[in-house]
Parts: structure tokens; sequence; C-alpha cells
């Protein structure tokens, strides 16, 4: 009996989302384009600079210099300035991220076995991209140098092998695409849930439900359930998407991703129904959902990770159901995490959900009142 | 006589119409102050993002946990890994078998392992040189790569030293470098400026086109129709308090990036107010059009976030480099307004007037937003007909 009027509630739900081609549309398109234009494009690697060269030696050693630069892959172009003028007008005006002074008696010091000196310029407003680039640069000179003394006496030369646990090539895609599974049920679920009761406030057809023959608890479960269908969809698009169109090795269980990912659409769709039952209109819920959202994402270490925020701050972050999928889904995907480390994660998810949930049923029950 | 009738009508007709749109202006205003919600987001969230920024988000890798095995006793070894845990880059945990780190590095306890071998000096006495392994955590790309320079780094510094001491020599090569605008290289520096374009975006985009799209939820833009207020009025109507709203909320950054971050500021106000309004043109007018083409709120607020926020983010040069993108992605960038305010904001606080780029900026951004009020208005026209 309980069991019709909840379904019929839940159909409800699912139709006043999903009734609308261009809400149908909406809920599809935009996050699969999403998922491919942002993989691509979030990306804190360097490629494709651009360099000026102010070289006032023309001498071996700078167009030696130059060339090396020329040839590595990092490198678009390099264009020559004649003047420290029109370098600083091409920095400004951000045409190159790094320019090269060569001074005049470059290839002069080299050739009498003083030391030369040449001065690198990077652009600070962009100080992230400039001190990889600054890395590059440094290398190719050091490579120089190192051929400048070839031999001649020299200290020990101890060479660096690099290897990549997880994720051989630093593929830039399977970090970001995982990261995107967690992203993309946040971003359309809790939109979805806040505005649910905040709709139908608006609408006045909150009423109606109030004096239908459901439960307080039942029309929260009805409000539960749909966005978590629909969560559950999302995360199902992206993980295959991830495995055949990215060839992200999927390392872990399955079961232990759904398994957790269960309890993080709980806590997600808490926070939403929280949102909704504070809003008065649909649009409050909107900003609501935003207001939560764009700290959400920021500190969840998806875009830098978390022990590099300020120890104040890190707190924060426990609240954050975001945070603790980041490592499931990673985990599972690259690194085949044991057990209890999943479990360390869900943990906090389920606290969340039932933190958010039972603040919501509270919230709501003290409005009908 | 007849002439001067005109002209008193015509004065009579534009007086009447100033006064229309000052009771339009009146209306919409009151409507944003009233909404706490208007509120939030114009001035609550900026200072989240603005702490977020200024202190959360940091792109500088300090202090990053490493495992230190050290699997050679001899001077050398211990010399390399003294210079490691001297290092402001690394946080150094010491260990005597890599099997010791593996599980925190699967756990993400470190970031990577520095091996420094058994047969680290063995090797180099018997002339190839000596080798250090790293094993850094490839499920973070960029931690990885930070790791990995800074390790190079450190061997790189810790080579000369050895080799200075060796020969007594000096360097062949000697490279200065000089990051200008920003020499202490602080990533709040030019994220706070650009995490301000992030708020005008909300206010511009996502705020008017949620509070078009209720009205025409409501209807009400029908019955905005049927007075003698036309689409250029209506719609100019609308978007001038959140003009104001997004000048105001600018400003309020502004002052907390300078006052409170310490953000440099070495440009004009009138530099900084002129890009501002420009780039509020095709912000707003973007949100007007999502409004006139969705009518409904939870599609709005999709597309303003699809559309306006997440490109603002992502597409925009903000956080990531757009010569790295496939050439496609950067293709899409050009249509993003951001991407045109962006670079010029953070001239405006860190270089200072370079007009130049700033007027190339300003008039692609209100050319985009010329097309945009276009569009919407059209759009608007279209559906009432």
């Amino acid at each position: 009996m309980w069991w019709t009027r909840l379904k019929a509630l839940i159909v409800k739900e699912l139709l006043a989302v999903l009734r609308d081609p261009r809400s149908r549309l909406i809920l599809v398109g935009p996050p699969i384009v999403q998922l491919l234009v942002f993989s691509y494009a979030a990306t804190l690697e360097v490629k494709n600079v651009d360099v000026l060269v102010l070289d006032r030696d023309a001498g071996k050693w700078s167009q030696e210099l130059i060339h090396r630069i020329d040839g590595a892959p990092t490198f678009r172009s390099i264009t020559g300035v004649d003047s420290l003028a029109e370098l600083r007008n091409g920095i400004d005006r951000q045409r190159a991220i790094a320019a090269i002074h060569i001074g005049p008696t470059f290839s002069r010091d080299i050739a009498a076995g003083r030391s030369a000196d040449v001065q690198i310029i990077l652009d600070g407003r962009r100080s992230n991209a400039s001190q990889i680039v600054a890395g590059y640069l440094n290398q190719i000179v050091n490579g120089l140098a190192a051929d400048v003394t070839a031999g001649r006496p020299a200290g020990p030369t101890v060479g660096v092998v690099p290897r990549n646990w997880f994720n051989p090539n630093l593929n830039f895609q399977w970090f970001m695409v995982p990261n995107l599974v967690a992203a993309v049920a946040l971003l359309i679920g809790l939109v979805v849930t806040a505005l649910s009761i905040a709709r139908e406030r608006e609408l006045g057809t909150f009423d109606q439900l109030m004096v239908s023959p459901l439960r307080t608890h039942e029309i929260l479960i009805g409000k539960v359930v749909p966005p978590m269908m629909i969560g559950a969809f999302h995360l199902t698009i992206y993980i295959l998407a991830a495995v055949f169109v990215f060839g992200v090795p999927l390392r872990g269980s399955l079961i232990m991703l759904y398994g957790s990912g269960v309890f993080y659409l709980l806590s997600v769709v808490g926070v939403g129904l929280f949102i909704s039952a504070l809003s008065m209109t649909q649009q409050q819920a909107i900003l609501g959902a935003f207001l939560f959202m764009v700290p959400a994402m920021l500190l969840s270490g998806f875009a830098t990770p978390i022990e590099n925020m300020p120890g104040w701050l890190q707190p924060v972050t426990f609240a954050n159901p975001l945070r603790y999928f980041l490592v499931i889904v990673k985990g599972v995907f690259l690194k085949d995490p044991p057990f209890s480390e999943v479990l360390r994660n869900t943990v906090p998810l389920a606290i969340i959900a039932l933190v958010t949930l039972g603040a919501a049923a509270w919230l709501f029950r003290r409005r009908m009142e | 006589m007849s002439t001067m009738n005109l002209a008193a009508e015509r004065q009579a007709r534009s007086t009447g119409r100033g006064r229309r749109f000052a009771a339009l202006v009146r209306k919409e205003s009151l409507q944003v102050m009233r909404d706490p919600s208007s509120i939030l987001i114009a001035f609550v969230l900026p200072l989240i993002l603005l702490v977020i920024f200024g202190y959360g988000v940091s792109l500088d890798a300090t202090r990053t946990r490493i495992g230190l095995v050290i699997e050679n006793s001899t001077p050398i070894a211990q010399d390399l890994a003294a210079s490691f845990q001297a290092s402001r880059y690394f946080d150094v945990v010491v260990g005597r078998d890599r099997r010791e780190f593996e599980e925190d590095l699967v756990l993400g306890r470190i970031r990577g392992i520095l091996v420094i071998p058994a047969n680290f000096v063995e090797e180099g006495a018997g002339g190839g040189s000596p080798q250090l392994q790293i094993i850094v955590d490839g499920s973070d790309p960029n931690t990885a790569n930070f790791v990995q320079n800074y390790a190079q780094g450190v061997v790189g510094n810790w080579m000369a030293q050895r080799a200075a001491e060796v020969t007594a020599r000096t360097p062949p090569i000697v490279v200065e470098q000089r990051f200008w605008f920003n020499p202490e290289l602080a990533s709040r520096n030019f994220l706070v400026p650009g995490s301000i374009a992030i708020v005008m975006t909300l206010v511009g985009t996502l705020l008017t086109s949620l509070v078009v799209a209720r009205e025409w939820e409501r209807g009400t833009m029908e019955a905005m129709m049927a007075t003698p207020v036309t689409a250029a009025e209506l719609l100019a109507g609308k978007i001038l308090p959140y003009f104001i709203l997004g000048l105001a909320s600018m400003t309020l950054c502004v002052l907390i990036a300078v006052f409170v971050f310490g953000v440099p500021f070495r440009g004009s106000v009138l530099a900084l107010y002129a890009l501002s309004a420009s780039f509020l043109m095709p912000a707003l007018g973007q949100g007007l059009l999502i409004s006139a083409a969705t009518k409904n709120q939870f599609l709005a607020s999709q597309l303003a976030l699809l559309s306006a926020f997440l490109p603002a983010f992502l597409l925009s040069g903000f956080l990531f480099e757009i010569a790295s993108m496939p050439r496609i992605i950067q293709m899409v960038t050009v249509i993003v307004p951001a991407r045109y305010f962006i670079p010029s904001l953070q001239s405006v606080f860190l270089t200072g007037d370079i007009w130049p780029m700033f007027l190339q900026s300003i008039g692609v951004m209100l050319f985009m937003g010329t097309l945009m009020f276009l569009l919407a208005a059209r759009n608007t026209r279209k559906r009432i007909a």
C-alpha cells in the first residue's frame, strides 16, 4: 500500500524533471560535452610555448643555444627582438611567456673559459606556467653548459631515473576523467534536488502534497530516490566513457565504486534537500546550491591537493562529500585500493548523508506545522 | 506654430519615456534588493571565493611529503640525502626499505619515493654515472611533475656544489632568472584577480538569467510586454541594476584583494572600470539570451553553469594555459568573453596600464556584448509575436 503511494510519487518526481524534452536534453547532452571539452582543456602541462630572444651576441654559442630551444618540443615559436624596449613590450602584451636575453660577450666568455651570463625573463602574471617554462629553459642551458665543459674536470654527475606509478606516461586524462566522474554527479544532483521542494513551494503544489495520504518520511524518500537515479545514470555514463573513450584503466573493484557511490549520491542529495528545505523560491534554491557547489569543487583536492591548503582551512574540507569520493574514484580507477581504504572514505559520506537528510527532514516537519 | 507643437510633443514623449524607464529600473532594483539570494551571490559568494583563492587554492607546491630510501650508506650518498632533507620543497620521511613506503604511496600519504640505490657509488666508480630513482604517484600528474622537477633541481644544485668543491672553477654559464610583475611567484597574485572575473560572470550571467527566466515562467514578462514599454527599454531596465550590482561586487572584491590579500594594484582605476564595464556587456547579454531562450529557471541555471561559469573557469586561461590545449578547444576559447577579460584584469593588477592590450580586449568584449543583446532582443520580440 505505502509502496504504491511511494512509487507514484517517485514517478511524478521523475516526470517533473524528465517530462520537458529540453530538460531531458540538458541532463544528457551537456555532461557529455563537458566531459570531452574539460578533460582535454584542464591541463596544467605547458606546451606550445612562445619565447622572445634578444641576441646581442650573435656568436657561435648564442646560435647554438637558440637552436637547442628551437629543437625542444615544448617550444612553438622563437621570435627575435632587437631591443630591450621591444622585449618589454612583447612580455607586457603577453605575446610570449618568456624572453631570453643574451649579452654581447656570451660566446667570447665561453671561449675564454669565463662564466657567461644569460638572462631569462618570465611573465609572473602566469607564475605557474612560467615556472615550468623556466625549468625547461634551465635544462636546455645546463645541457649546453655540460657540453661546453666536456673534457674539462668536473664533479660527479648523477642521473635521475623517474618512474610514475599508476599512470606511467602521466596521461592527464587519466587524472581528469575520474575527477569529472565525481564532479558531474555533484553538479547535476545538487541542482535537481535543491529545486524539488522549492519548485513545489513556489508553484503552490506543496500544500497539495501535504494533504495527500503520503507520510512525511514517504515524501522525503520520494524526493531522494529520483535524483539518486539520475545521478547513478550519470555516474554510469561517465564510467563507461572513461573506460571505453578515454582508455582509463579500471584497476579496482567496480562493486566497491558503486557501493560507495550510493553513499556519495545520498550525501549529495541530502545537501540538496537541505538547501531546498531552506529556500522559499527556486531562485534561492539554485543560488544556494551554487553557494555550496563552488567551494565544494575548489576545496576537494580536484584542482589542487588538500595538503597544500593552510592548516585552518583543511578541516573545512571534512564536510565536503566530493573530497572523499574523489579519493575513492581515483583510487578505484588507477590504484586498486584495499577495502579498508574505500571504507575509510565511505563512512564520512554516510555521516554527511545522515546529518543532512536528518536536518532536511527536521526543517521539513517544522515548516509543515 | 506647428513645429513648436511638434517639439513640445517630442519633449513630452521623451520625458514620458524617461519616467517610464526610471520606474522600470526602480522596480527591478527593488526586486534585487528584496531577495536575499541576490545579495548572497553578489557579496557573500565573492567573499568565500576570494578567501578560497587567497588562501586555499594554491598552485605553489610547498613542502610535498616524500619518502627517502637510503640503501647506500657511503658519505656521498648521505650528502645527497642531506640536501634533499634541507630542501624547502620537500618534507622528507627517511626509511631503509622502499617497501615501507609503497603502501603509503597507494594511500596517498606520500607523493613520491626517492631511492638512493645500494649500487649508487659502485656505478659511479665504474665510469657510468650513479643513478637515483624517483617513484612518483602518477594518479595526480601535476604533483608528479612538480616532484620530478624539484628532485631534478635538488640534484642539479647538489652536483653544481660538488663540482665547485672539486674543481674550484666558475660554472660555464650562469642563468639569471627574472619573474616580472610577480617576483615572489605567489599564485595568489594572479588567482585573486582571475576569481573576480568568475564572480562577475556569476552576477552577470547566472543571476540575470535566473531572474528573467522567472519572469517568463510566471508570465509577468508578457504582462510587461503589454505595457507601452518597448523591448529595448525592457531589456535595458532589466540589466541596469545587475550592471551596477556587478560593478559593486567587483569593487568590493578589488578592495579586499588589495587591502586584505596585498595583491599589488599597478594600473589605473579608469582601466579597471573600463574593462569591467565592457566585460559585463557580454555577461549580461548572455544572461538575457539564456533566459529568453529557456524561459525556465532550471534550464537557465544549467545553461548558465555550462556556457558561462565553467568556461570562465576552465577555458579562459585562468587556471589552465590556453596554448597547451588541443587546437579544437583553443578554437572554442575564442568565444569565451572571460578569455579576453582575465589577462587584462591580471595586467591591471600586476603590470600597469597596457592600453593597446586593453583596448583590444574591450573592443572584442563590446562586440560580443552587442551581438548577445541583439540576439536576446530578437528572441524576446519573436516569442511575443
